[in-house]
């Protein structure tokens, strides 16, 4: 099989392997590369879950899907000693605008999330674990299942792991389209079969989760982690190692996909904290020698950043949100002088109206409502009034849903029209100046660029 | 029993691979697999497959169709033999995906959510496919092609049976 290896520019070889790698999708590259020896080390001296937690909890590793909640925490959270069922889920549904680092992972590095997922298993009780990927994802799909064959023979996958007596089966799960169903409630009706639609919590999924039993979903990249920080750099359970890489409360590296108007776009595997400046050097700066203007640093659901404030922010969850914004899913979209701010937010509207899976009013009508608006006033037929409804309209869902595709859909039309309101402005009043021209002088309505010179 | 059979027996064999993977309680876990697997082998869902599916799978018809109308990724008519999937959403927008579109639209003569009449295309917007650092890009069937120029579709298209 042959894997693309371009959308790679850095790899720490935690979660990204770096190109001098031949086939590092094989088990055999993984295993030359440190591969599975946390797990075999774990099955084979029984380590106590407990100490595994706590070396997570050290490491100071935050979840990779957007939320950023301790790893460690949430794997404490499972009633591990509990009878019955219970799993882990690992969620590739990858669906975030600008983000592209967890099909990466899957088709470069699947050993990776396996052996985490497997380590996963064995400290919270599971024995079933799903990896629910996004419909579309038929290569990683491929390239996994291959994988996961490859570890069941190894005696990593499947009953009674290495003769310790611990079982752990994987399978791969396929969506059919839709972004909702990365949401986690959403993605557990998904895998049951039913419509992705996100359910209310509490319960949460470590109580009540996929068929009702004890769940824990992380995120790819979460998962994928966990064995190199177990690893500890040579040094077993050093997870210190991987927190002393990142900063105050952003331990590690992780991946970042840098997208839009740079001259390398991909995917970036570099120490958190790292300045924005840097990774924008990394990645070759703004394309055709342009100016940066404005940069949208975690998928479309977190604020956009103009570029004064992104230029001095770090990489990390502290300084991005001291600056206004959040690490998101690290997706950092780049965006040069040339562009405009109405038709970007357009779309990202067009796109939560598309897919709000339209249990809750707000999110439904409401999304309708922003993005019926901002097209008017991009078409050039949005009024003043325009602007308030749409700030009104966004407030208004925010907070107010079942799930967080509503504030998703609210807070870009909320920091866009913080800071980039006066291009807003600027469509409304090129209307606006042109009816006013067209009523005193017959013919200005002809030619909008007069018109619009006039008002300016 | 099922009084018609719409479905090969490669088919069914493959929706049992899929059962499987879930508790032998929780056969509905297995709709999507399914329904994917029917559409495969047909073009496209028809009423009369998806209840076809809903009694393979063991579930009530309504289940099956609030499935299938909910995920984009189903076809509730038919289609072309290559339905291409062009993504539109940001980052693809930034590298020019508009000019991507107006190629295709006009190489092609069809819209969005058409199919040209030899039957061999249909063109169909989407959203983010996660593969934004080769923008533009598209889907076709389960071949991802990036870093799109109108060359580089041309090439593409002509090696499509
Ligand atoms: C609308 C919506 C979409 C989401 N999409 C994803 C996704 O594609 N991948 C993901 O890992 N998390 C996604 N999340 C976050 C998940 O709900 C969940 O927090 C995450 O998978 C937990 O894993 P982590 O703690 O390892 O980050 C989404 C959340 C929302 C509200
Ligand atoms: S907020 Fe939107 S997407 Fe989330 S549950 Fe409500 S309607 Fe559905
Ligand atoms: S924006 Fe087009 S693939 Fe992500």
């Amino acid at each position: 099989m042959e894997i693309e290896f371009n959308t790679v520019r850095k790899a720490y070889n935690v979660c990204l392997p770096d190109s001098s790698r031949d086939q590092p999708w094989t088990l055999k590259s993984y295993q030359a590369n440190g591969g599975y020896q946390a797990l075999e080390k774990i099955l084979r001296e029984k380590t106590p879950a407990s100490e595994i937690i706590e070396a997570l909890k050290a490491s100071n590793l935050r979840g990779r899907g957007g939320a950023g909640f301790p790893v460690g925490v949430k794997w404490s959270f499972m009633p591990r000693d509990a009878d019955g069922q219970k799993y882990v889920i690992c969620n590739s549904d990858e669906g975030e605008p600008g983000t592209c680092k967890d099909r990466d992972i899957l088709r470069l590095n699947p050993h990776a999330l396996i052996e985490g997922m497997t380590i996963g298993g064995y400290v919270m009780g599971a024995t079933v674990g799903y990896n629910y990927m996004r419909g579309e994802f038929w290569q990683p799909y491929e390239v996994m299942e291959r994988a996961m064959k490859e570890a069941r023979q190894a005696g990593y996958l499947g009953h009674n792991l290495l003769d310790s007596g611990f079982d752990f089966n994987l399978y791969s799960h396929l969506g059919a389209g839709a972004y909702i169903c990365g949401e986690e409630t959403a993605l557990l009706n998904s895998l049951e079969g039913l419509k992705g639609e996100p359910r209310f919590k509490p319960p949460f999924p470590a109580t009540f989760g996929l068929y009702g039993k004890p769940t824990t979903i992380n995120n790819t990249e979460s998962f994928a982690s966990v064995p190199a920080i177990l690893r500890g750099n040579g040094k077993w359970m050093n997870s210190q190692w991987f927190k002393d890489l990142g900063v105050e409360n952003s331990g590690g590296v992780k991946v970042f996909s840098v997208t839009g108007h740079v001259k390398l776009p991909g995917n970036y595997e570099i120490k958190m904290g790292t300045p924005f400046s840097e990774l924008l050097k990394m990645a070759g700066g703004v394309w055709k020698g342009r100016k940066l203007k404005a940069v949208i640093p975690g998928g479309s659901s977190v604020p956009v950043m103009p570029a004064i404030n992104i230029m001095k922010a770090n990489m990390d969850y502290d300084s991005l949100q001291q600056n206004g914004s959040a690490v998101g899913a690290g997706s950092v979209i780049i965006m040069d002088e040339t562009t405009d701010m109405v038709k970007v937010l357009e779309r990202i509207s067009c796109f939560y109206f598309e897919e709000s899976c339209g249990q809750c009013t707000p999110c439904r009508e409401g999304t309708g409502w922003l993005y019926r608006i901002i097209r008017r006033i991009n078409n050039g037929h949005g009024t003043m009034a325009d602007l308030d409804t749409l700030l009104d309209v966004a407030n208004r869902i925010e907070g107010r849903t079942i799930c967080a595709l509503g504030d998703a859909a609210a807070w870009p039309v909320q920091s866009f029209l913080k800071h980039f309101g006066h291009e807003f402005e600027a469509k409304v009043m090129a209307m606006d100046g042109l009816y006013a021209a067209s009523a005193g002088r017959a013919g200005a309505a002809a030619n909008p660029a007069n018109a619009t010179a006039d008002s300016a | 029993m099922l009084d018609k059979v719409l479905l090969s027996d490669a088919s069914l064999q493959e929706i049992d691979n899929e059962l499987d993977k879930y508790p032998k309680d929780r056969r509905q876990s297995a709709l999507l697999a399914a329904l994917r697997i029917a559409q495969e082998e047909h073009n496209w869902l028809s009423d009369e497959l998806i209840e076809y599916v809903a009694e393979v799978i063991g579930v009530p018809p309504v289940r099956a169709f609030e499935v299938a109308t909910f995920y984009s990724m189903y076809d509730l008519k038919p289609v072309g033999r290559h339905k291409i999937n062009v993504c539109t959403n940001i980052s693809c927008m930034l590298r020019g995906c508009d000019q991507i579109v107006n190629y295709l639209q006009n190489k092609l003569g069809i819209g969005f959510g058409e199919t040209t009449a030899d039957g061999k295309f249909t063109l169909k917007e989407v959203e983010c496919l996660a593969a934004c650092a080769g923008a533009p890009m598209m889907q076709i069937g389960r071949d991802y092609y990036e870093n799109l120029s109108p060359e580089k579709i041309d090439t593409i298209l002509q090696a499509l049976p």
